[in-house]
């Protein structure tokens, strides 16, 4: 666990950040947190020759709404996110997720952008970000970019996100309507990754329909999994117990895990369907029950 | 006059309390270090010249070596030496021989036999060269089949693992049976019922927090060999590095300081160690290695991978008639079990459990396969963990096929409490017991019949809900020497006591703890034979130097035997001292009392000495003919091993869509006989039962088919945190050991021993209406979810 030599920078401007990666490219890697890449670099499964620690770099981090959005700095915590409580009854899904982030050490250290970069199949945001429909700024010394959340994930570990960028805030749109959301995750013990988990967000319309639904499979294939066939399926629909159901049963489809030791794949595959089942019930409640 | 008699009640006990005797919930005296982060650790030691080694590992489960090639590691600078096989073999020092009479390669020269086998060390100024240089080492690997099972290994015609062993044909190791098959037979021929189970045990690992090292620290002047090492057993390790190496005995001191657990992980010499000294010996340098994770869980001591099969006969009034039980153990690469030199199963033929069954056989075979070795007790004694599991989940599927409640099926077979001392078929003399008693108090404890309720409505409605129990008899405390060795070192133990002039005194001894509270639960003892309060009692343990030769701590051995070994050698400190009050008192020996560290002479009870005043005359005032000084030293060899034994319960809820099990309640009643602290038997029975938890719920080494190891870092191998772990109910009963000198049992591993089958027991007792008879652990929520789901049960 000692991990081969690099040299480490932590430049005070995101200028300097910008130049260094479009400067060393591949050989480059920017830390956030550092609770993936430092135990990749421990393993020596990493052996960047720079390392670009964004740590010094203000006006990366924060909760905030502005202009129909709600914003967060790439380098937020996963415990900001979850101490952020003014975001129920708006995306309940993300004050859910982050206390099943691995334990209290990890979310004090881990970063939301980090997270999403390092797009970890089984990492919790993902699934998360594309269930709520969310939107990824990032920078380089070239300029700047919105990423949508879907598409964004292409495998296991890669994205959209090219080695000279970074990333720097990631927007959520929150409109007019009543929501609702939750996840729900399936861990062997407290600080494990996700065997299976499901991201979901509703927002109802003034007709008590669904207006939309956002649905994100974490864990279940080789990236984050958006569930349209189920969101379809969902949107403009009276939440019925049977359209529930038929949502579910198309996540579940949707899906597409491997056997491990964690299970076999028809188990995740059917614990998929009854997390988006339960996931869609409560989501429905919640909003129901919501302030438009 | 009802005021006085409180007063004095709290008056006496406060002099309890400040005396710390028996009975007493010390505060630990070790934890004020620890909590200050000021314990002293193997890898604090940093000694001048130091070097650093890391050992290079086979990423292959079964592989010949083609050649090794060093020269780009020699080429960094700071690297000092490469050790190979090759060089070890020019000292002899290839092989070295295992706890179980094997032979282990402490380097791989022609093969190598499991995924993460030492394979060469390089040894650098820094450990940072010494991990850059590693990954330059070359080896030239021609790959072979793997062999993952004990079943693939004794198949005809399986490729041999150990081929270097003249005359090893095959991969099987050993046979060894117990017990009496004629007459098991006949109960077999005679039963109305037959119920049969067959299960295995995972392999799982200590794993303590902890990892395994040393500091080899050879003099090429004086020739005197200081190792500090992660050592349960450093005098028996001393004997062993005298003999492995060679080296003259009295130039060797091992010291073990502080240990991070042990559960056994540190019982075994690893070729770390060896290849440690040697590189210091050659090199006259001090070489540190210190074990990461990964090199912990891969390469050192496992334990368990026990296959087990067997059969209870029934009688038609539901008595328990006979038991047959077959093993298949899976050993990997190197027979390195630690187990008393006869009983190559250990004492798995404790099997018959708390039960009168009047006839038991037990056949066990023992295999190679291309992983890694160990076979240790994790907190256990040898081989009693999985003999426990066996029969209280056999006793629970009697209990499913007789219809009965899982608790009267216990009542009806229960040795009784007027049985004791109880010959078992298989062999063992049991001390002492009153299994209805304990399992009366858990019963009432947890409110059973409640709960028996509350499960009927639940399955009504289609929900699913279990109770499990358990009702454990241990064996633990080896020996009785003449029956227990290690590698021919018989299993006593010892306790050296020096009272000083100023009446304050340092007990010395030869078990060694890693985290048991030795310190405050040995001077506590001392305290109640001597009447010297406990926290005037210092406890030294861990250096061979210092202290007397013992055979260390495991299988609960501690207490029953160093334990044991301090009463001893107390009360001769405190007959001496009767000698002296004579010659103070200047009255007869014979008219000498003593109680609670206070002499008198019969009649005049308020004209006493005290201990200390004893003490101080012992240095200054000695009678003539009688040597100075005031201490001794016991090796105490115990007449037979001790019994302890409980009943869990535990209650779970399981969910049907997800199968995950919540454990809702877990009810512990403990009997280890006497309680000397109190609190530090409580928090062995909780570390225990979460331990216990961990090996029902999460904890598995396991491989694929090529034989890499899964479970290689605690991402993989799961243990639990205080999160998961359930909240523990513990209660007792009392019934003492009749040959200990304190009626104490030891308590170490009575939980991580009762307290799987219970969890598993409750998981079944909530499946089993539906057909569900066994889930092999660790019991994951795949696993019972693929169980409802082949009998149509759905969310
Ligand atoms: C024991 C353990 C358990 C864990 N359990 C979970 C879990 O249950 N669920 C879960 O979701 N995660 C889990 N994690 C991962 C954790 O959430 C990480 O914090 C997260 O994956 C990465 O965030 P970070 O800020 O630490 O990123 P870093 O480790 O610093 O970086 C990760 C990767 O992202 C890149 N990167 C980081 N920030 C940026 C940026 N702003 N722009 C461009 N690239 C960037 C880095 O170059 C690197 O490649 C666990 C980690 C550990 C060690």
């Amino acid at each position: 666990m000692f991990p081969a030599a690099f040299d480490y920078i932590a430049p005070g401007a995101l200028d300097e950040v910008l130049s260094l990666l479009s400067q060393h490219g591949d050989d480059a890697k920017v830390l956030a947190g550092g609770q993936s890449l430092i135990p990749l670099l421990k393993l020596r499964f990493a052996a960047p020759v720079i390392v670009v620690d964004i740590g010094r770099v203000d006006g990366l981090e924060g909760v905030r709404r502005e202009n129909g959005h709600v914003r967060i700095g790439a380098r937020t915590r996963h415990r900001d996110v979850e101490s952020a409580s003014d975001l129920r009854g708006t995306l309940d899904v993300l004050l859910d997720a982050a206390p099943l982030i691995s334990d209290p050490l990890i979310r004090n250290m881990g970063t939301v952008g980090g997270s999403v970069c390092h797009a970890d199949p089984a990492g919790d945001w993902g699934a998360v970000m594309l269930a709520v429909g969310a939107e990824f700024v990032v920078k380089s010394a070239g300029g700047e970019r919105v990423l949508p959340a879907a598409g964004f994930f292409e495998g296991p570990f890669t994205t959209g996100l090219h080695s000279d960028e970074v990333m720097t805030e990631i927007r959520i749109p929150v409109g007019a309507g009543r929501s609702g959301g939750t996840y729900l995750k399936l861990e062997r013990k407290v600080g494990d990754f996700a065997s299976v988990a499901a991201a979901v967000h509703v927002v109802l319309g003034g007709d008590g329909r669904i207006a939309t639904a956002g649905i994100g499979l974490c864990a279940v294939g080789a990236h984050s999994i958006k569930a349209t066939a189920a969101e379809a399926v969902l949107a403009g629909q009276e939440p019925t117990d049977a359209v529930i159901a038929e949502a579910a049963r198309l996540a579940g489809e949707a899906a597409e895990p491997k056997a491990d030791i964690r299970g076999s794949a028809e188990y995740k595959r059917d614990v998929a369907r009854v997390f988006v089942q339960r996931g869609l019930h409560t989501a429905i409640n919640r909003a129901q029950g919501a302030a438009a | 006059m009802a005021v006085d008699t409180t007063e004095a009640a709290a008056a006496s006990e406060a002099a309890r309390q400040a005396m710390g005797g028996i009975g007493v919930s010390l505060a630990r005296k070790e934890d004020a270090r620890f909590i200050h982060g000021q314990g002293h650790y193997v890898d604090d030691v940093v000694l001048p010249g130091m070097l650093h080694m890391v050992i290079v590992r086979s990423p292959h489960a079964h592989a010949r070596i083609k050649g090794i090639h060093s020269s780009a590691a020699m080429a960094i600078p700071g690297v000092v030496a490469v050790v190979t096989g090759e060089l070890l073999a020019q000292h002899k020092l290839a092989w070295m021989p295992t706890l179980s009479g094997d032979t282990q390669a402490v380097l791989a020269t022609d093969k190598v036999r499991f995924q993460g086998q030492e394979v060469a060390c390089v040894i650098a100024e820094t450990k940072y060269i010494a991990e850059d240089a590693a990954q330059l080492v070359t080896v030239d690997y021609e790959p072979l089949q793997a062999i993952t099972t004990p079943q693939q290994a004794i198949a005809p015609g399986a490729i041999v693992i150990r081929d270097e062993k003249e005359g090893q044909t095959d991969n099987k190791i050993y046979h060894w049976e117990a017990g009496d098959k004629d007459a098991t037979d006949a109960a077999f021929a005679r039963a109305a019922k037959v119920v049969s189970l067959e299960t295995f045990y995972p392999r799982c690992h200590p794993s303590p927090l902890e990892t395994c090292g040393c500091v080899a620290d050879l003099d090429p002047v004086t020739g005197n060999a200081t190792i500090y090492m992660t050592s349960q057993a450093p005098h028996a390790h001393r004997t062993l590095f005298a003999i492995v190496a060679g080296l003259p005995e009295e130039k060797i001191r091992i010291i073990s300081p502080d240990l991070g657990g042990g559960f056994g992980n540190k019982v075994p010499i690893y070729p770390g160690y060896v290849v440690a000294t040697a590189a210091s010996l050659l090199i006259g340098r001090p070489v540190k290695w210190i074990e990461d994770r990964t090199d912990n869980l891969i390469s050192t001591g496992f334990a368990r991978d026990y296959y087990m099969d067997g059969s209870v006969a029934i009688d038609e009034n539901g008595k328990f008639i006979g038991l047959r039980v077959n093993l298949l153990s899976d050993n990997g690469a190197f027979f390195a079990d630690a187990q008393p030199s006869k009983f190559k199963a250990g004492l798995f033929h404790i099997v018959t459990g708390s039960y009168d069954i009047p006839a038991a056989h037990i056949v066990a075979n023992g295999a190679y396969t291309n992983k890694a070795p160990g076979g240790v007790a994790y907190r256990c004694s040898f081989r009693v963990t999985e003999a426990s599991y066996f029969i209280e989940r056999l006793v629970e599927s009697a209990a499913v096929e007789l219809g009965q409640d899982p608790v009267t099926t216990r009542l009806n077979n229960f040795i009784q409490p007027e049985a004791f001392p109880y010959k078992s078929a298989s062999g063992f003399e049991y001390d002492s017991g009153n299994y209805p008693g304990a399992m009366k108090v858990a019963l009432d404890m947890l409110g059973y019949d409640e709960l028996r309720k509350e499960q009927a409505e639940k399955r009504a409605k289609g929900e699913l809900m279990g109770i499990g129990v358990a009702s454990f008899t241990e064996v633990v405390g080896a020996g009785k020497g003449k029956d227990y060795d290690i590698a021919g070192l018989r299993m006593f133990d010892s306790a050296e006591l020096r009272v000083h002039p100023t009446g304050k005194a340092i007990l010395k001894l030869g078990v060694k703890s890693q985290g048991q509270g030795h310190e405050t639960t040995f001077a506590q003892i001392v305290a109640e034979e001597l009447g010297i309060p406990a926290s005037d009692v210092e406890v030294r343990e861990g250096d061979t130097d210092n202290t007397p030769f013992g055979l260390g701590t495991y299988a609960s051995r501690s207490t029953p035997v160093g334990g044991a070994a301090t009463a001893v050698v107390a009360r001769k400190l405190r007959d001496k001292g009767k000698i002296i009050a004579a010659h103070l008192f200047e009255a007869d020996v014979a008219d000498i009392e003593f109680a609670k560290g206070k002499y008198n002479v019969k009649g005049s009870p308020d004209n006493v000495k005290t201990i200390q005043d004893i003490a101080f005359a012992a240095y200054t005032n000695i009678p003539d003919g009688i040597e100075p000084g005031l201490e001794g030293v016991t090796y105490y060899d115990p007449p037979n091993m001790t019994f302890p034994f409980g009943t869990y319960l535990v209650v779970v809820d399981i969910d049907k869509g997800t199968g995950q099990v919540k454990v809702r309640r877990m009810v512990a009643v403990d009997d280890c006989g006497v309680r000397i602290n109190p609190m530090i038997v409580e928090g062995q029975i909780h570390g225990g039962l979460t331990e216990g938890f961990g090996i029902a719920f999460m904890e598995l080494i396991t491989f694929d088919d090529e034989g890499n190891c899964i479970g290689s870092n605690f991402m993989d191998y799961l243990i639990p945190t205080a999160w998961e772990t359930p909240r523990f109910e513990l209660g007792e009963t009392v019934t003492p050991s009749p040959h200990h000198p304190i009626g104490a049992k030891g308590v170490g591993e009575s939980a991580t021993v009762g307290s799987p089958a219970a969890y598993v027991n409750a998981v079944i007792d909530a499946l089993s209406h539906l057909g569900i008879t066994n889930i092999d652990m660790p019991i994951t929520s795949d696993k019972v979810w693929a169980a409802l789901r082949s009998k149509g049960v759905t969310e």
